[in-house]
């Protein structure tokens, strides 16, 4: 009976119309299940055996792909409730916590950055120890580096929006380095020597790297806006074009690496 | 600067009575835990790890290691209410897991370098080496990769259920919490404030942290090593990057999160956050040791003459130091193995690094404060 219905369904025209092979059972239509896969053929056909196992490569750099997927998902159902308004963001995450049934997404999305700046770290350190990073994948390893920075700006940004004592005040220390920029920074070393003529200064409390930042002197409205838009926005997207190109030159640098 | 009263002895002195061999082992582990003997203690242990690294990781060494470590880890908890909460705190969790599992894996990528340094020794193939032919994708890699997704969102669903995500008391500009932390994975940079100006702990070497991994493979000319796990055949590269890991980055993380305290005072693990403890603070500029305390006289007026002593042991440590370290046999065959650019580039970024734990001893042994003063411009290193 059971059977009577897979078959059907895998005969129907629908069926058919999507995945266009037939049960990956042999040689050919396992090969077939990769390529016509848009998701999928992001793997070669084949890979070397080596490659592959737990032990090489620890899944890290998968993992950490899955927790930016994860996340995604789990920072959009949170925009949903979330409103970066000073007035608001903090009793919308308390009402989240009130009112929503199962109400663990922000659960998940937070313990999930954790564990994906984890992650990466890990992922880093095999790629590292398997010297993986030597040609012909330099460059890829670049592209990580620069993954590995957005990763951590992503997880800094997000600190801010619950918009509670440990959110502004650890934004605050961290903002704090930004003042300290060598000449672009009010407090940074030889800003006050950058002068107009007439004895002008360039760089003041309104015009240095940290009102960059903050769109302010101190963590405030403009603050929490500016980091909501580059959390939910402008690093994810950056990070995922990033992500793409990475997957692509681990493909065309010849796969995971072995001996040669 | 850190008092190192033993607590017991306070205890005593308030005529608490009996001290137990427990409170006795607290303290003893409190006094050791401050940066000037633990860090280098950790030091000692890394390059122990990495020296011995073919005996302690076969299997029956190692576990019984990690098992000791992770009961001693827990047992602490219901033994000390410090420690306990510290721990327990949500937001510390992730920190327990970075120590588990970079331990873990540290011990899973050198396990695979002693088997391929021996088998390489005795002309057997790596564990990477296969005999085989290509697997297909599917489903060898795809099925693994969706046991990897599933074990994933288990693990997080069950610890998004067990903990709650952290929520204080809302904004107060006008309040700063003490102490005040930035997230935790820029607790190593945190923690370096306390040796180094804003703008170099966070600026400059976060900056040329960056710079240097991203430089790596272009500087790191050793064609070994390529695609196995080794660790024989890359020991500078190895223990050079593993020496900022570890201990500049991990370590310092645990510090500035565990022990870190009220007015970022140094804690050990089994002491109460104290937030009226205050640690005088007497530390002197290189200027200062050499006006005043060698020469006995008063600080110049004018900061370039004031500041030339600092000034010569800077341009010695970034410009002569890299020269002169072609000296020794090791460094001159990298020299003259990788070119000039690459070698300089090395050797400044990694004389750089080094400056670290050398200002971290000049705190420790004479409290020097900065090499050079000159807050007329705000540049302080
Ligand atoms: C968002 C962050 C990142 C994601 C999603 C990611 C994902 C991946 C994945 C899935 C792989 C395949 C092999 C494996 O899982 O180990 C990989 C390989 C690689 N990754 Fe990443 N990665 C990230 C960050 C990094 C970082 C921080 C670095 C280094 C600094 C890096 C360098 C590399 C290199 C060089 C390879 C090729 C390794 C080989 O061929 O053996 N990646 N990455």
């Amino acid at each position: 009976m059971l059977q009577g219905v897979i078959n059907s369904i895998r005969e129907s025209q629908v069926w058919s119309s999507i995945f266009r092979h037939g049960i990956p059972r042999d040689r050919r239509t396992r090969v077939m299940a990769i390529m016509s896969n848009v998701f999928l053929h992001l793997h070669p056909v084949a890979v070397r055996k080596s490659g592959i196992r737990l032990s090489f490569t620890w899944c890290m750099g998968g993992l950490t792909f899955f927790l930016f997927i994860a996340e995604t998902i789990s920072g959009v159902l949170l925009m949903f409730y979330y409103r970066p308004v000073v007035e608001y963001a903090y009793s919308d995450i308390i009402g989240m916590r009130a009112h929503l049934t199962l109400g663990i997404m922000r659960e998940i999305h937070r313990w999930g950055a954790h564990a994906m700046i984890i992650s990466v770290w890990l992922h880093m350190m095999r790629v590292f120890l398997t010297g993986s990073y030597k040609p012909p994948r330099e460059f890829n390893w670049v592209v990580g580096v620069i993954l590995l920075v957005l990763t951590m700006l992503l997880s800094f940004t997000g600190y801010l929006l619950p918009w509670d004592q440990l959110a502004i005040w650890a934004i605050t220390v961290g903002s704090k380095m930004a003042e300290a920029t060598p000449f672009a920074g009010m407090a940074g070393p030889g800003s006050n020597l950058l002068q107009l003529p007439g004895g002008i200064p360039i760089v003041t409390p309104y015009s240095d790297a940290k009102f960059l930042l903050l769109g302010g002197e101190s963590v405030g409205e403009a603050a929490l806006l500016r980091f909501y838009v580059l959390h939910c926005i402008a690093i994810p997207l950056g990070a995922a074009t990033l992500i793409a190109v990475h997957f692509w030159r681990i493909r065309k640098d010849g796969g995971i690496s072995g001996p040669m | 600067m850190i008092s190192l009263l033993p607590n017991s002895t306070l205890l005593l002195a308030s005529g608490a009575p009996d001290i137990t061999a427990l409170d006795k082992f607290k303290d003893f582990v409190n006094r050791w835990s401050v940066p000037q003997y633990s860090l280098p203690l950790f030091c000692i242990l890394m390059f122990a790890a990495f020296f011995w690294y073919r005996k302690w990781t076969k299997p029956a060494i190692f576990w019984p290691l990690m098992i000791g470590f992770t009961i001693v880890y827990f047992a602490f908890i219901p033994l000390d209410d410090s420690y306990a909460s510290i721990l327990k705190k949500p937001d510390n969790v992730p920190i327990s897991m970075m120590v588990f599992l970079t331990l873990y894996f540290l011990w899973l990528g050198l396990r695979q370098a002693a088997i391929n340094d021996q088998n390489m020794e005795i002309g057997k193939p790596l564990i990477e080496e296969d005999r085989e032919d290509k697997v297909l994708c599917w489903p060898d890699l795809v099925y693994s990769e969706l046991l990897a997704m599933v074990l994933c969102t288990v693990v997080l669903i069950v610890w998004s259920v067990l903990l709650k995500a952290p929520l204080e008391s809302p904004a107060n500009p006008a309040g700063p919490p003490n102490p005040s932390k930035a997230p935790w994975y820029f607790l190593g940079l945190q923690e370096l404030l306390v040796y180094f100006d804003p703008w170099m702990a966070g600026v400059v070497l976060p900056g040329l942290i960056i710079l240097g991994l991203a430089a790596m493979p272009y500087i790191d000319t050793n064609p070994k090593g390529n695609g196995y796990y080794t660790f024989k055949e890359r020991k500078f590269a190895i223990l050079t990057w593993m020496f900022g890991y570890l201990i500049l980055w991990c370590v310092l993380i645990v510090f500035g999160t565990f022990l870190r305290g009220p007015n970022w005072n140094f804690f050990g693990p089994f002491q109460v956050w104290d937030p009226h403890r205050v640690d005088p603070l007497t530390n002197i500029n290189i200027s200062d040791v050499w006006y005043v305390v060698l020469l006995g006289g008063k600080l110049p007026e004018n900061i370039l003459v004031r500041e030339w002593p600092g000034m010569v042991l800077t341009v010695f440590w970034l410009g002569a130091l890299p020269v002169l370290m072609t000296r020794i046999g090791f460094f001159g065959r990298l020299r003259s193995q990788m070119g000039f650019s690459r070698y300089y580039l090395m050797a400044v970024l990694f004389v750089i690094m080094l400056l670290v734990p050398v200002k971290m001893v000049g705190r420790w042994t004479f409290n020097l404060k900065y090499i050079i003063a000159m807050p007329e411009i705000n540049f302080n290193l």
